[in-house]
């Protein structure tokens, strides 16, 4: 009969009488559980920041470019040709099933004054769609409304931005502002956004009615001309369907032949900014992979620590079978040591692991996450390195003659 | 039925070619209660003898039957079930554990029995108690002196009420005054709590506190004569 709390009580004797060793043996677990849980914690928070910025863009969004001018042989870059109209903003919704929901957009930086301060910023020109495209909402006052798209209204949504910088703790809702010296009234104040993937702010802006920038603000080359047109698909799935359904239209649309080039160009941003957030995901995993070699190298320091403590118990391992141990006392008791030092390595490691991940958003100023099972599974993961290690050892020593043990220096 | 009963015992160790007969046809039967010195030069077998009776050996052929079981025929596990229940042992080298408490290498027998905790540690604090360290429990072995060292290995002997002790010569590593001290001890529970001691000792002297003397020379037992005590 095997006495499992006798066992571990001797186990713990004898790792007490080599308090530095166990201390050296546990610190290669504690570095290796610590790793691994500060490597996931930096993933998963750069993955969860990843996530936040595309739900702040708005869902399922796809975003229409005019196509690139060519002049005299030299080819201008996309969105210099005007090739994209308020009609063809109309149009999509109209025809593509797929598409939920269009905003076009005509902006301009311009230098918008309110009372003795001023601010220059980006000027949207869109419809009143923008705020569904975007998944935006209204913090205070309302939203322009088609028909002050179609009256060329000089009304104005503010972002929070712009907000701080001219209001300051006055509300800005019903006050006069002026954008490029041009009369506005501001009826709404845009909702917080914060950053963009790309790191702009999203906040500093302002909306107004599209026909208002064209004709009042920017001017066009051609009347009814955008910039870009917004889409919003139905869902996750709709993507695809809808930049086909987007294409095969505006070709059709721009009398496009079979053998020229699209004259626009369509980008899935939301699909972008998913494989985005795919590699960061195959990029944690990989993190917590090298991590967890480490964790492996402490489980084979344990085995090489533990190879040679029965090495040089081979006496005290002799007294005990001389005693009367059984082949399992003696094993259990290694294995139990092993287990107990791994644990307790886990233990310090989590802790490691813990401020370890604080520490570097501290310092490198990384989002990190530590997930109750990233703890979890490094500290099961680190008692059966402790098992796996330990028994190879423990095996080793219940098999020693306890004559000869007696006997060894 | 004997305490101890071996049939022709032999042991041969093979050194590569050359079989080595450390012991040749030992037929002997020891009592409950006797008190034994085994003798003979280093070389004679009566290690080899010991060994094979306290259970950590087995011959090569013969029969040795303690308390009417048939020893060789028990596997290893349950050759360490004899050791912890019926045989104490005392080494010339003490063969306490270091860094560990006097009464806590007394309970260790006692560990490996499942004896609960608290038995345990009454019954180890009465061993030492009757080998005369009480107050000792919890001195670190190395802070012992050779002699207290020894008792505490007898303490660890007999806490498990073994009937047999095997005392391998326990005397080697200590002066002569000492020595007289661990035999009268030996003497003592040999005489008041019936504790079959079987002494292995190259020294007349230390022979002389037996009863029974049996020398050992070339893996032969060439004479077991008993002592008259005044």
């Amino acid at each position: 009969m095997i006495n499992i709390p006798s066992t571990i009580k001797i186990s713990l004797r004898s790792l007490k009488v080599n308090k530095m060793r166990s201390g050296l043996t546990m610190l290669g677990i504690v570095i290796g559980v610590g790793a691994v849980i500060a490597m996931l914690a930096v993933g998963s928070g750069a993955r969860q920041r990843i996530s936040a910025q595309i739900s702040s863009m708005g869902s399922n969004l796809m975003i229409i470019l005019p196509g690139a001018t060519t002049s005299g042989g030299v080819r201008m870059g996309m969105g210099t040709q005007p090739t994209l109209s308020m009609a063809d903003a109309e149009a999509i919704p109209k025809e593509c099933p797929a598409v939920q929901s269009v905003a076009p957009i005509h902006n301009g930086v311009a230098q918008i004054i309110y009372g003795s301060l001023n601010w220059s910023t980006g000027v949207v020109g869109t419809t009143p769609n923008m705020l569904e495209v975007r998944d935006w909402a209204l913090s205070a006052g309302r939203s322009f409304t088609a028909e002050d798209v179609r009256s060329a209204s000089k009304v104005a949504l503010l972002g929070q931005t712009v907000v701080e910088n001219l209001f300051g703790s006055v509300n800005p809702v019903g006050q006069n502002i002026r954008i490029k010296n041009v009369p506005f009234t501001v009826i709404g104040v845009l909702g917080e956004k914060g950053q963009s993937p790309n790191g702009q702010d999203q906040d500093d802006t302002i909306y107004i009615p599209v026909t208002t920038a064209q004709k009042k603000l920017f001017g066009a080359s051609f009347p009814g001309m955008v910039r870009i047109i917004m889409v919003k698909a139905k869902g996750a799935d709709d993507l695809l369907p809808a930049e086909k359904q987007i294409t095969e239209l505006l070709r059709q649309r721009h009398h496009i032949g079979q053998k020229q080039d699209d004259d626009f160009s369509v980008r899935n941003l939301t699909q972008m900014m998913q494989a985005a957030e795919q590699s960061t995901k195959v990029m944690t995993l990989l993190l917590g992979a090298i991590a967890s070699v480490s964790l492996l190298v402490g489980g084979i320091g344990i085995m090489n620590i533990m190879l040679v403590s029965v090495t040089e118990r081979t006496r005290e391992i002799g007294i005990r079978m001389a005693i009367g141990a059984k082949t399992w006392d003696i094993r259990l008791q290694f294995i139990i040591e092993a287990l107990i030092l791994s644990l307790i390595g886990g233990i310090f490691g989590i802790i490691i692991g813990i401020t370890g991940s604080q520490v570097l958003s501290m310092l490198a100023g990384w989002p990190t996450i530590v997930s109750a099972a990233s703890i979890l599974m490094s500290f099961s993961f680190s008692g059966l390195t402790g098992i796996f290690f330990g028994y190879y050892p423990a095996h080793k020593a219940s098999l020693l003659d306890p004559i000869e043990a007696l006997r060894y220096e | 039925m004997a305490l101890i009963e071996v049939h022709e015992i032999s042991k041969v160790y093979s050194l590569g070619d050359i079989a080595v007969h450390a012991l040749s046809s030992v037929s002997l039967s020891m009592e409950k209660g006797e008190f034994i010195a085994i003798m003979g030069q280093s070389g004679s077998g009566k290690s080899t003898f010991m060994n094979i009776l306290g259970c950590l050996d087995k011959p090569s052929s013969g029969q040795y039957l303690l308390e009417g079981i048939d020893v060789g025929r028990l596997d290893r596990d349950e050759l360490a079930d004899i050791r912890n229940r019926k045989i104490g042992f005392v080494f010339q080298g003490f063969n306490l554990l270091r860094r560990t408490s006097a009464l806590e290498n007394v309970e260790l027998p006692m560990l490996y029995s499942g004896v609960p905790a608290k038995d345990r540690r009454q019954r180890a604090s009465e061993a030492l108690k009757v080998v005369g360290l009480a107050g000792r429990e919890n001195h670190y072995t190395n802070q012992l002196s050779g002699g207290q060292q020894q008792r505490v290995a007898i303490a660890r002997a007999i806490v498990n009420e073994a009937p047999i002790i095997f005392a391998d010569e326990p005397t080697g590593n200590l002066d002569t005054k000492t020595s007289v001290e661990i035999m009268e001890l030996f003497v003592k529970l040999n005489a008041e709590s019936k504790i079959t001691v079987i002494l292995v000792t190259h020294e007349p002297d230390i022979a002389a506190f037996s009863k029974r003397v049996i020398k050992f020379l070339d893996g032969r037992v060439i004479s077991d004569e008993r002592v008259a005590k005044a």
